[in-house]
């Protein structure tokens, strides 16, 4: 029995080996981030996986001052909706920025993809662009 | 051919801090109201629906819809647990119009409920954020009133719409609660008091929104043959709509909005042949301020962007053009999350009825209910008449 890609699984372990990669479309080009098992774009199932670029801007954020228990001692921390030159947009933690001056935090603001860890995780993260 | 659906009784408990009382003994309250309400025998009830989000996660129980007819005395019916976040029992309703409107059965039992006040907050923080796509986004930090931070900030972006004008959505709803008996908090606020909040998710503060809180609400729905029969003054539903959207903020086209708010509202409106200005009240899903100013957009109470100036322009409160929120809103009213849908139903049937007392909306004919699930990956929309 042929069974399918384990997509969710693959991309989360090249996250804790800090690589940033996403699915392309075999048949109409499109990047498909957080992954999905068809295309919205065209149906397709045939997927590759490409390393992205990591360059994006900062399309939305908010301060997280109450966080869950996993996370209470980073709290104040940034996270934000980045928009990937490749198209698609994906949720992660906004770092080099100060959570205390929310108002230096500028929406359109050029990031690019790195890495932190939290709670004995690796977590994708994007910082601003020097 | 659809039959119409009627809702003829309704019950409700307090919305707010129950201590070390179970989901069991709110549900009895609120069901057994119901029932009294409706003139109907228990046994009467051929099939019943409870929406509740976190009993397994909070409660440590799991397989509630039995449990919470068993403990009123009716086991043997078809009892179905519904779970769409916080649009679990906006769902429930949704499933018991359909039982009727299908001619499948007469009378339906439909029940919101949740218990969340007797645990740790960071313990509730954590339980709500199930309701965002916990791999892509939860697990980064981001929480449940992060998510919709997101979206007052792009709102703010795109809008102009200020901190302020989400502040009057709060100042509004705790004073309609005022008048609402059953309500979490009876106490006014101003804008000074929104904003001197202590931050929660910046831009969002603490006033921003909604409370922990216990609750449950109960209707009795029923065919036209048999809601004759018990009421000379039954509440149709003319309108039942869902629709669903990605779990995920980040694949979402736009963050100013919900899409599945905009399509369950389309769909509504087609099925009750009404038009958004029809609409003489609403309850909307005021989980947060933002929430409040974006259901306005969504629902088609003013033009897109411009939900900010429609609550600065006082258009929503008692005596305004389109009073949203009569009941307090989740904001003041509370918002036991898997109560919230069905609780939106009994305001508006109160409403219909002329029973709400010094809130009523004199003359009100039609009105709207907009439970939104979580981030809006489901939302369901209600159209009533008297």
């Amino acid at each position: 029995m042929e069974e399918a890609e384990r997509l969710v699984k693959k991309y989360f372990e090249f996250v804790s080996e800090k690589k940033f990669m996403g699915l392309k479309c075999k048949d109409c080009g499109a990047y498909i981030l957080p992954p999905k098992s068809i295309c919205k774009k065209c149906g397709s199932r045939e997927f590759e996986w490409v390393e992205l670029s990591g360059k994006g801007s900062l399309y939305t954020f908010t301060v997280i001052h109450v966080a869950a228990k996993r996370f209470l001692n980073d709290a104040p921390f940034v996270v934000g909706v980045v928009q990937l030159e490749e198209g698609p947009r994906i949720t992660a933690r906004i770092v080099g920025v100060d959570p205390n001056k929310p108002e230096t935090i500028k929406t359109g603001m050029p990031l690019k993809a790195t890495f932190i860890e939290s709670g004995g995780q690796v977590l994708l993260a994007f910082e601003p662009e020097k | 051919m659809m039959k119409k659906v009627a809702v003829i009784g309704v019950g409700l408990t307090k919305f707010g801090k129950h201590p070390k009382v179970s989901s069991r003994e709110l549900f009895a309250e609120a069901a057994f109201k119901a029932i009294e309400d409706a003139g109907i025998d228990l046994k009467d009830i051929e099939e019943a629906f409870v929406g509740s989000f976190l009993p397994d996660v909070l409660e440590h129980q799991g397989h509630i819809a039995p449990l919470m007819l068993d403990y009123i005395g009716l086991t043997g019916i078809p009892a179905t647990h519904t779970e769409g976040a916080c649009a679990s029992s906006g769902a429930a309703v949704r499933m018991g119009y359909i039982a009727i409107a299908s001619g499948l059965r007469d009378i339906v039992l439909v029940a919101g409920v949740e218990k969340m006040t007797d645990f740790p907050t960071s313990d509730v923080t954590e339980a709500l954020a199930l309701a965002s796509d916990d791999l892509f986004e939860a697990s980064e930090g981001l929480t449940f009133p992060g998510v919709f931070a997101l979206m007052a900030k792009a709102h703010m972006d795109k809008y102009g719409t200020t901190e302020e004008q989400m502040a009057a959505v709060a100042v509004k709803n705790h004073h309609n609660a005022l008048f609402n008996p059953y309500a979490q908090f009876h106490k006014e606020i101003n804008i000074e008091t929104v904003l001197n909040s202590r931050v929660i998710a910046w831009p969002l503060k603490l006033f921003d929104c909604s409370p922990i809180s216990d609750g449950a609400a109960v209707i009795i729905l029923a065919s036209e043959d048999v809601a004759k029969k018990y009421t000379d003054t039954p509440v149709w539903i003319v309108a039942s709509a869902q629709a669903s959207d990605t779990m995920a903020l980040c694949e979402r086209e736009d963050l100013t909005t919900f899409k599945a708010a905009r399509m369950a509202a389309e769909q509504a409106y087609k099925m009750a042949g009404v038009e958004s200005k029809d609409i003489d009240i609403a309850e909307v899903h005021d989980c947060f301020t933002i929430a409040e100013i974006i259901a306005y957009e969504d629902l088609g109470f003013c033009k897109k962007g411009e939900g900010g100036k429609l609550i600065e322009e006082g258009e929503t409160e008692i005596g305004g053009r389109i009073p949203v929120n009569t009941s307090g809103g989740l904001k003041a009213k509370g918002h036991p999350v898997g109560a919230t849908g069905v609780a939106q139903i009994i305001e508006v049937v109160h409403q219909l009825r002329g029973e709400a007392g010094k809130r009523q909306v004199d003359g009100a004919e039609i009105g709207l209910t907009h439970n939104v699930g979580g981030t809006g990956a489901t939302v369901t929309v209600h159209i009533l008449r008297r």
